[in-house]
């Protein structure tokens, strides 16, 4: 049955020096391990993103190993916080400058939903500007909810189709 | 210096059109917009209130005319207690009031805030720009008219407007907002929704 080889396995006593594989595994095995996060945090869920990052939770467990605070090193935006109108143009941009592949989380109510914030000033979720890969609710999520999200994003990009959207002229 | 105790005596003695205003807390009084920098000076330079804690304003509604008051909040380190010096604007369409920036530094956020909010204009200010919402946006969110959930408007950026295709929409108030009403007991004063539902939709009633 022709299904997508998404585990990576190796045995070198049957295999020697050669790896067999498909190449979109492969490239989403590297992907989904080493995923910088870049922390857009705009408000209070930020705080709680310090504690997903530090030791006693401890991110780089996942291969994000750095939250890089430049868009240029990073691979996966995770909003965390509130998101009002005039700072979601500089949240756009900031996706902008990212470099593909990128992937977005939104962390929490405001920034999934707006949250409490029914007001004229806040953009009632990030996902009216950009592409949201997985969504986390609470207020604050718990540090275990954003692993969890981290890991639903890493399953999600695994079965993605990373060769043909690379050849994929653009 | 004066003590605490005769501020009020002392400024209606200096100022006589400053009048005594209904106050629960700290000593309040109303001046004409015209003395209000001078009151401040004042109080600034001879009765010890030297500090400016804060600068905002009051919009009394559609009705009312005048219809807006800057309030202002000194506190004298002193004595440690405030006063409250409040003018209405002569304008009802195109508030304006004297900046207090030449008075204490401190006052130039407060004053483009309430100018943010209020859209009140403060003659002198050096540099009278928006400070919370951005450069460009049509409304002043606190004054009476504008409902809660906000209304529609251009993103304040351009580019990002023309990338997302996104515009500022009213926020959905889904059966908001949840108000909690004082003086009651702990159960029956737990926040409740408060039928806005003019604000996404249907006209205010009147
Ligand atoms: S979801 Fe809650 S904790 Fe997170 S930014 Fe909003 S208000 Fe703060």
């Amino acid at each position: 049955m022709a299904t997508a080889n998404l585990e990576y396995a190796y045995d070198s006593k049957i295999e020697g020096d050669i790896v067999v594989t498909q190449l979109d595994a492969a490239i989403n095995w590297v992907r989904c391990h080493s995923m910088w996060p870049m922390p857009m945090g705009t408000a209070c869920c930020a705080i709680e993103f310090m504690g997903v990052a530090a030791s006693r939770f401890d991110l780089a467990r996942f291969g994000a190993e750095v939250t890089k605070f430049s868009p240029r090193q990073s691979d996966c935006m995770i909003v965390s916080g509130t998101v009002t109108y005039k700072m979601a143009t500089v949240v756009r941009r900031i996706y902008d400058q990212m470099a593909a592949p990128k992937w977005v989380i939104a962390m929490g109510a405001c920034a999934s939903s707006g949250g409490m914030y029914r007001s004229y000033a806040v953009l009632q979720g990030v996902d009216r500007i950009l592409p949201v890969d997985v969504y986390i609710s609470g207020c604050p999520p718990r540090p275990e909810a954003v692993l969890d999200g981290f890991e639903k994003l890493q399953r999600k990009v695994k079965r993605e189709h990373s060769l043909s959207n690379l050849l994929k002229p653009s | 210096m004066t003590t605490y105790i005769d501020v009020a005596a002392a400024l209606s003695a200096k100022f006589s059109q400053a009048v005594l205003r209904a106050s629960r807390d700290h000593p309040a009084f109303n001046v004409p917009a015209g003395q209000a920098l001078a009151v401040l000076r004042w109080l600034r330079d001879e009765a010890g209130f030297e500090i400016l804690r804060d600068v905002t304003a009051i919009d009394w509604g559609l009705e009312r005319s005048p219809r807006f008051m800057v309030v202002w909040h000194l506190y004298s380190p002193a004595a440690h207690r405030y006063v409250r010096v409040a003018a209405d604007c002569a304008s009802d369409a195109e508030p304006q009031m004297p900046s207090a920036t030449e008075l204490w530094p401190g006052a130039n956020w407060h004053e483009r805030e309430t100018y943010d909010m209020f859209g009140i204009v403060f003659s002198g200010h050096p540099e009278l720009k928006r400070i919370l919402m951005w450069e460009g946006y049509p409304y002043f969110p606190l004054r009476k008219e504008f409902p809660l959930a906000g209304l529609p408007a251009e993103l304040p950026d351009p580019e990002v407007a023309a990338e997302t295709k996104e515009k500022v929409q009213a926020a959905p108030m889904a059966g908001g907002p949840f108000v909690a009403t004082p003086g009651e007991t702990m159960s029956g004063a737990e926040p409740r929704a408060r039928d806005e539902a003019w604000s996404e939709s249907s006209q205010k009633p009147t």
